[in-house]
């Protein structure tokens, strides 16, 4: 199961930005315990980071759309990364992407409708010895086939 | 009698299952009554035997795997009579596939504890800062650079004479950061050590603080890594603890401590100056050098940027001395490398061997070929930025200088293998494509180059006009490799290039420039 995510309060929000506002670079520091806390990065906490590290909002605007890890909104219930990187390609990574995708009727960088998976590629989990590899909400799978993607996707329904 | 059974945490055996084994090795021994103690330890590289469990006997660890949770009844009996077992390997460092390697950085990595501090220090952990604290910054440097070791990220630079240069510059404030953002596909040796042998990291970068007169040092590490984040976190508290970080290391005049970062998920910021801007917050956007980070580093400051293996390189080196490091090797590429074999392998996992080895062995001897059992067609070394080779160059010695007579390059060490069903068109614009998604848009070349060649790769697989448009990608992959300010737009022509020169019936064998001025 993924957390449970707090629901975003500017309170508790300017609390954690002032936590790690102190420590060198601290921009991605802060967007990452804000994530961590509410799940994405809500819209109203840019200007906030923004204004505690004196810098613009563009700026900080800027940062968080660089990373592919910062969300803007928040994910589904449960998060599906594939690797979709060399290694797993080289060991049928391909296949199994396009049979989660069709499983699920979502593309990769989507989440489904009843808001229960958001499947999303990684490039690279590091575990390129024991391809095809997955990572579902924090929990490393390897030697992914055909039947642990489906086992995995029916998990997520339940 | 307590029984010793040692189950890795890495990672890649979590993976496939390590922790249940573990847990189902403590309910079996509830369940018959046998005291056992389990240590998690990292993961000795065998990847297609993890989960691989060890048992302590009086003659040395005895291995069993790929281990499953529904065999543990039966291997805790096995362990507990030390009788026979179907998965039973026998002394785990006899295994040939780990008896012929030269573990110099590894030589820890699966064995010990990382979690404990105490664990490290009794397998030889920090006699290389006991030697440098004796030896002082000086000799320290002078030591790293007569072992020839070189950058091991990639770049291949000589690490003795970047230290040098940090160590000169004159400032209030220096950094060490350690590189630990190891986005290649097909690699895995840093998190390997950084989960299973953290201190390594630690004594490495501790060493290049005292050598060049830096008190604070980063590593960077990748989101990606979770594991790696939480055991570096762990080590370096226990560290602190046992004032090995922090002020006045082990009674020296020397202070130095160390913070994880995490990175964000940008691939890019595994090149150094964009690990540097992302560091200071910032977009992880590239910099024009010089200056050179050595100069302007982080916040402006000095700083040593190196891989984690070199960090990792360098206890050894101060231990044992540079000749006993610089006498493995062949050429300029002194030392050790830890190979990383993966992919469609039959046998995958960390190889660490001295230079030299070649290509073929690697693949045919040591991984045994690919797990589907079908010929090897391709093999491409040094991650998404490294050249695709056929079979016809299984012969190339793994060296910096030998792959880059053959335009390719060894990167950080990882060979990904694909078998005779890979389409090398597709594998050439899934390069373009994951520079165009990556590229942090600094400079033309890559943003834009990336995307045109995509579309062009796109084309060439439709049938389109096949000579004008590969002759459009030659001419693209020149502009990338020469214009482009670092190496994700001026490296993406080493897959591209390769696939095409090695490959061309996938590309409608229209013959190539390239292959007609040959």
């Amino acid at each position: 199961m993924t957390p449970d995510y707090e629901r975003w309060d500017a309170e508790r929000g300017g609390e954690i930005i002032a936590e790690h506002a102190g420590c060198e670079g601290a921009t991605l520091v802060i967007l990452h315990a804000l994530q961590e806390a509410f799940g994405y990065v809500p819209e109203a906490a840019i200007p906030m980071v923004a204004s505690a590290l004196n810098m613009s909002r563009a700026e900080v605007h800027g940062v968080f759309t660089f990373y592919h890890d910062f969300r803007d909104k928040p994910a589904g219930r449960h998060v599906l990364k594939l690797c979709r990187a060399e290694a797993c390609q080289a060991a049928g990574g391909d296949a199994l992407a396009e049979r989660a995708e069709a499983k699920l009727g979502i593309a990769l960088g989507n989440t489904t409708a009843d808001r229960r998976l958001t499947l999303e590629p990684i490039y690279c989990l590091g575990l390129c010895a024991t391809a095809p590899s997955a990572m579902l909400d924090g929990r490393l799978i390897g030697r992914l086939d055909e039947a642990r993607i489906d086992a995995i996707v029916a998990e997520t329904q339940r | 009698m307590t029984l010793q059974i040692f189950v890795p945490r890495d990672a890649g055996a979590l993976a496939v299952g390590a922790d249940e084994v573990a847990l189902a090795l403590e309910q079996a021994a509830a369940h018959r009554g046998i005291t056992i103690e389990i240590v998690r330890t990292g993961s000795r590289g065998l990847y297609w035997l993890e989960p691989m469990v060890e048992f302590a006997t009086p003659g040395g660890r005895i291995a069993f795997g790929p281990a499953r949770s529904q065999d543990a009844t039966t291997l805790l009996e096995a362990m507990a009579t030390d009788g026979p077992h179907p998965l039973r390997l026998g002394v785990a460092e006899q295994i040939p596939w780990l008896a012929r390697q030269t573990r110099l950085t590894f030589a820890r990595c699966g064995v010990v504890d990382p979690r404990s501090i105490g664990d490290y220090e009794a397998h030889d952990g920090y006699k290389g800062l006991e030697r440098a604290l004796e030896l002082g910054p000086d000799a320290i440097i002078s030591e790293v650079t007569a072992s020839g070791l070189r950058g091991r990220g990639g770049a291949g630079f000589p690490t003795g004479i970047k230290w040098k240069t940090v160590s000169q510059a004159k400032a209030d404030r220096k950094y060490i950061v350690c590189n630990a953002d190891e986005g290649d596909s097909g690699t895995f040796a840093d998190r390997m050590i950084m989960e299973g042998d953290p201190f390594l990291v630690i004594e490495g970068m501790t060493i290049a603080g005292i050598a060049v007169g830096a008190t604070k040092g980063y590593i960077y590490i990748r989101s990606e890594y979770p594991h790696a984040v939480a055991a570096m976190n762990a080590a370096i508290l226990a560290a602190r603890q046992s004032g090995l970080l922090g002020e006045r290391i082990g009674g020296s005049k020397f202070s130095f401590d160390i913070e994880v970062r995490v990175g964000a998920g940008a691939y890019v910021c595994g090149e150094e100056t964009s690990l540097l801007e992302s560091l200071e917050g910032r977009r992880g956007v590239v910099r024009a050098k010089p200056p050179l980070p050595a100069h302007h580093g982080l916040f402006g400051k000095p700083t040593v940027i190196n891989n984690v293996l070199s960090f990792a390189a360098v206890p050894f080196i101060l231990a044992r001395g540079a000749k006993t490091y610089a006498d493995f090797g062949m050429g300029r590429s002194r030392g050790t490398m830890p190979i990383q074999l993966a992919g469609n392998i039959c046998h995958g996992g960390l190889f660490e061997t001295a230079f030299g080895i070649t290509l073929g062995e690697l693949i045919d001897d040591i991984g045994g070929g690919t797990l589907s059992g079908r010929p090897v067609r391709a093999v491409q070394v040094g991650g998404p930025l490294g050249a695709y080779f056929p079979r016809a160059l299984f012969d190339t010695p793994f060296d910096y200088e030998a792959f880059a007579a053959r335009d390719g390059l060894i990167g950080h060490g990882g060979i990904v293998v694909f078998d005779d069903r890979v389409d090398m068109a597709k594998q050439a614009r899934f390069a373009m494509e994951f520079c165009a998604i990556e590229s942090c848009g600094k400079c033309t070349p890559c943003r834009i180059g990336s995307t045109r060649g995509v579309e062009t790769i796109d084309r060439i697989r439709r049938g389109e006009r096949l000579a004008e448009n590969i002759a459009v990608i030659e001419d693209l992959c020149n502009t990338m490799k020469f214009g482009s300010l670092c190496a994700l737009g001026g490296f993406t022509p080493y897959p591209v290039m390769s696939a095409l020169k090695h490959f061309p019936e996938d590309f409608g064998s229209t013959p190539t420039r390239l292959q007609a001025a040959e």
